[in-house]
C-alpha cells in the first residue's frame, strides 16, 4: 500500500460506513419480513388463516342468501409424532352463508401416556379464508388427552354471507401437533 | 498454494515479500486476487468430482452406487460448492486483480479487509466438507434449506447454519471492498461513465450483495433459532409458516442468481469489443441494463415458488415482472451481436468461450423465460427442465465467461501467452460434451422426471446415459485447462503490454506480466480521455 499519498482516507471509510451500516438495516429487514409476512398473509388470505368473531357478531349477519348453499369440506392431519386418531364426525356440510353452522371432530390418543397437541386451521382456497369465520373451536387452546381418551371437539363457524359468487365448495383442514408445553 | 507461488514468480525484482506467511498476510490486491482464483478453482474440482457421482449413479436407472442419502448430499453440497466456492469467489478475485489496474488505483481501498474476507472462505469451506465426514453425513436437504426437511439434518446441521454466515460475512466484505475502491479510488478523469463494463457490473454486483446476503444470514439464523432455541419462525405447530422461509429465501436467492451472472456480461463486453475491433455498441444501454436487471431482481422471487398455492394476482404479478427481465436482458444480447456487426473478427480462445456464452446463455435464457409463465411453471416446477435451465446460465454462462475471462488476462498476469492450440482443444471439448450433458435434460424435464432424486423410470434411461456420458467428457476437458494455465505460468511464448491487438483499457497499459505494485502514480488523464472501455 506504500503508494499514492493523495488517497481519499476519509472518503473510503464513509463510503465503508454506509456500506456496513446498509447490510446491518438489511439483516433487520430479514427478520420484519417475518411480522410483514403475517400482515399480508391476513390481508390476502394467504395461507388460508381464518378469522374468528364474537358470538354476537354471528348472530346479526347481513343478509341472508336464502337459495344459496356452499359445500365446506373437513380435512384432517396429524403430524407426525403426536401418536393421535383424528377424524371429522361429518366429512361436508352445505352450508347457508351467514348463518352460524355447528359441526364435531372426534380425536382419540392411541398411546399409554397423556399427550397435548395443539391443532392449525388452514382454509383453502384461499380467497375463501377471509370470509370463512369462526366463534367457537377447539383450535384456540391446546387439547390433552388422557391414555386412550377419546374427546369430541366442536367448532362453531360462518361463512360470510359476502363470499365471492363464484366460490362454491370450501376445504377447511386441520393439522394437529404434538404440544410439549402444558397449557 | 504452489501454483501461486509461481504465478508470482516474475515479480520478485518488485520487492515483492517472499516465504510462505506472505500469503497469510498479504494486503496487496493481486496476490488476493490470485488466492481468490485458485481457491475458486479448486474448489470447482471439488464440486465438479461430486457432479461426477451424480452422474454415475445416474448413468442407469435403479440404485447402483451411492445410497439415497449420500445422493442427496451430494446434490446440496454440489450446490452450495459451486455456487458459494466457485462462482463468488472467482468473481471476488477477477474484481481483485483487475478493477484497481481498470480504474487507475494503486490497490483496493479496504486491504486488510480484503486479507480477511478471502481468509475466512477456507474456513468455512473446512466446516462445510467436514461434515462429509461426520455421523449423519454431509447436508443433504438441497442447497435451498427449506424447512422442514433441513431440519432433519444431523450433526451437520450447525456446521452448515454457520458456513453459510461465513461465505456471506466474506462475500460481504469482498463487496464493501469493490465499492469503497471504485467511488473514492478512481484516477483523475475517471469518470463513472467512462469505467469498463466489469467495473460497472461489479458495482451493481456489490450493492445486490449487500443488500441479499443480509437477508439470507437472518433466515438461516431463523432456522437455527428453529431447531435448537424453541422458536417457530417456520413451525406450523408453532404458529409459523415454512412457505415464509421460501419467501424469505427467494428474496435473496433471487438477487443471487444476478450476483452470479452480472460480472459476466461485464467480461463478455470486454472481450467482445476487442476481438471484433468495434468500441462496444451502446454502452450507457449496457449499464441501464445491468441497473435495471438489478432492480427487477428484487421483485422476482416468488417465481421459484409458483405451486405453493399462491393468490391469483401474486402469481401474474411474479410472473409480468419475470418477463419483464427478458428485456434489459435482450437489450444485452444485441448489443454484444451489434459490436460483432461488420467486426474484424478473429477466433481466439477467450473469444469462442465469450461466443459460447453468448449464445449458450441466451438458451438458458429462453428456458427462463418458459419457466416464467406461470400456467406451464406448474409442469416444470421441480423437474430436470429447471436444471437444464439453471446449468445453462450458469455452466455455460457464468463459468464461461470466468474461463474466457481467464485466457483474456492470464497473459497480463503471468507474462506468457498461454497455448492457443490447447485453448481451442479446450473450447471445443467443453462446448460439445456441456450440450450432451444438459441439452438432454430439457427433455428428461419436459417427460416429467423430477430433480434430487437418485432413481428413475426406465423411459428415462437412454437421455440420461448420453448426459451422464457428456458430463464425464465435460468433467475430463476440465483438467486440460489447469495443466493450460500451470503452463503458462511457468513460461511460454513472451506476452506483450497490449496482449490484444484490439485491447483497450488502462490495465493493458502496464508492463506483462503486471507489476507487483501499479498505479502508484495515477496514470495520465490523456490516456483515459482516448478511451478505455
Amino acid at each position: 500500500m506504500a503508494g499514492r499519498k493523495i488517497l481519499n482516507r476519509q472518503g473510503i471509510n464513509k463510503t465503508a460506513i454506509r456500506l456496513v451500516v446498509t447490510a446491518v438495516i438489511m439483516f433487520g429487514f430479514g427478520f420484519s419480513l417475518v411480522p410483514l409476512y403475517d400482515v399480508l398473509c391476513e390481508v390476502t388470505g394467504l395461507n388460508g388463516k381464518t378469522g374468528v368473531i364474537s358470538r354476537q357478531e354471528a348472530k346479526s349477519p347481513g343478509e341472508l342468501h336464502e337459495d344459496r348453499l356452499v359445500k365446506v369440506q373437513f380435512v384432517t392431519n396429524v403430524a407426525v409424532g403426536l401418536p393421535w386418531r383424528f377424524k371429522a364426525l361429518e366429512k361436508e356440510l352445505f352450508v347457508r352463508p351467514g348463518k352460524l353452522t355447528f359441526t364435531n371432530f372426534q380425536a382419540t390418543n392411541l398411546s399409554q401416556s397423556s399427550v397435548a397437541g395443539s391443532a392449525v386451521p388452514s382454509v383453502a382456497p384461499s380467497i375463501a379464508s377471509r370470509y370463512f369465520n369462526k366463534t367457537d373451536c377447539f383450535c384456540f387452546v391446546v387439547q390433552s388427552l388422557d391414555p386412550n381418551q377419546t374427546k369430541i371437539m366442536p367448532v362453531a363457524f360462518v361463512v360470510d354471507s359476502k363470499i365471492p359468487d363464484n366460490v362454491d365448495v370450501v376445504t377447511l383442514s386441520y393439522t394437529f401437533f404434538k404440544t410439549e408445553e402444558k397449557i | 498454494m504452489a501454483d501461486s507461488m509461481n504465478l508470482d514468480s516474475g515479480h520478485h525484482e518488485h520487492h515483492a515479500p517472499s516465504g510462505w506467511t506472505r500469503w497469510l498476510t498479504t494486503t496487496n490486491h493481486k496476490d488476493i486476487g490470485s488466492m481468490y482464483l485458485i481457491f475458486s478453482l479448486i474448489m470447482f474440482f471439488i464440486g465438479g468430482a461430486m457432479a461426477m457421482i451424480i452422474r454415475l449413479e445416474l448413468f442407469q436407472p435403479g440404485l447402483q452406487f451411492v445410497d439415497p442419502q449420500f445422493y442427496n448430499s451430494m446434490v446440496t453440497m454440489h450446490a452450495l460448492i459451486m455456487i458459494f466456492g466457485v462462482v463468488m469467489p472467482a468473481w471476488t478475485g477477477f474484481a481483485n486483480w483487475l478493477i484497481p489496474m481498470m480504474i487507475g488505483a494503486p490497490d483496493m481501498a479496504l486491504p486488510r479487509l480484503n486479507n480477511w474476507s478471502f481468509w475466512i472462505l477456507p474456513f468455512a469451506f473446512s466446516l462445510l466438507l467436514l461434515t462429509l465426514f461426520i455421523p449423519g453425513g454431509a447436508p443433504a436437504g438441497g442447497w435451498t434449506m427449506y424447512p422442514p426437511l433441513v431440519l432433519q439434518t444431523g450433526a451437520a446441521f450447525p456446521f452448515l447454519i454457520f458456513a453459510v454466515h461465513f461465505l456471506g460475512a466474506s462475500s460481504i466484505g469482498g463487496a464493501i471492498n469493490v465499492l469503497a475502491t471504485v467511488f473514492n479510488m478512481r484516477a483523475p478523469g475517471m469518470t463513472l461513465l467512462k469505467l469498463p463494463l466489469f467495473v460497472w457490473t461489479w458495482i451493481i454486483t456489490g450493492f445486490l450483495l449487500i443488500a441479499s446476503l443480509p437477508v439470507l444470514a437472518g433466515a438461516v439464523t431463523m432456522l437455527l433459532t428453529d431447531k435448537y432455541f424453541g422458536t417457530s419462525f417456520f413451525s406450523a405447530a408453532g404458529g409459523g409458516d415454512p412457505v415464509m422461509f421460501q419467501h424469505i429465501f427467494w428474496f435473496f436467492g433471487h438477487p443471487e442468481v444476478y450476483i452470479l451472472i452480472l460480472p459476466a456480461f461485464g467480461v463478455v463486453s470486454a472481450i467482445i469489443p476487442t476481438f471484433a475491433r468495434k468500441p462496444l455498441f451502446g454502452y450507457q444501454s449496457m449499464v441501464y441494463a445491468v441497473a435495471a436487471i438489478a432492480f427487477l431482481s428484487f421483485i422476482v422471487w416468488a417465481h421459484h415458488m409458483f405451486t405453493v398455492g399462491m393468490p391469483l394476482a401474486g402469481e401474474l404479478f411474479f410472473m409480468y415482472t419475470t418477463i419483464l427481465i427478458a428485456v434489459p436482458t435482450g437489450v444485452k444480447v444485441f448489443n454484444w451481436v451489434a459490436t460483432m456487426w461488420k467486426g474484424a473478427m478473429t477466433f481466439e480462445t477467450p473469444m469462442l468461450f465469450a461466443l459460447g456464452f453468448v449464445i449458450l446463455f441466451t438458451i438458458g435464457g429462453f428456458s427462463g423465460l418458459m419457466l416464467g409463465v406461470t400456467p406451464v411453471d406448474f409442469q416444470y416446477h421441480d423437474t430436470y427442465f429447471v436444471v437444464a435451465h439453471f446449468h445453462y446460465v450458469l455452466v455455460t454462462g457464468a463459468i464461461y465467461s470466468l474461463i474466457a475471462a481467464t485466457y483474456f488476462w492470464l497473459p497480463k498476469w503471468t507474462g506468457h501467452m498461454y497455448n492457443e492450440t490447447l485453448g481451442k482443444w479446450h473450447f471445443w471439448l467443453s462446448t460439445i460434451s456441456v450440450n450432451v450433458l444438459f441439452f438432454p435434460q430439457h427433455f428428461l424435464g419436459l417427460a416429467g422426471m423430477p430433480r434430487r432424486i437418485p432413481d428413475y423410470s426406465v423411459q428415462f434411461a437412454e437421455f440420461n446415459m448420453i448426459s451422464s456420458i457428456g458430463g464425464w467428457v465435460y468433467g475430463l476437458s476440465q483438467l486440460l485447462f489447469v495443466y493450460i494455465i500451470i503452463k503458462c505460468v511457468r513460461g511460454g511464448k513472451k506476452a506483450s503490454d497490449r496482449v490484444w491487438d484490439g485491447a483497450h483499457g488502462l490495465e493493458w497499459t502496464l508492463a506483462s506480466p503486471a507489476p507487483y505494485h501499479s498505479f502508484d502514480t495515477p496514470p495520465d488523464p490523456s490516456t483515459i480521455e482516448g478511451g478505455v472501455r
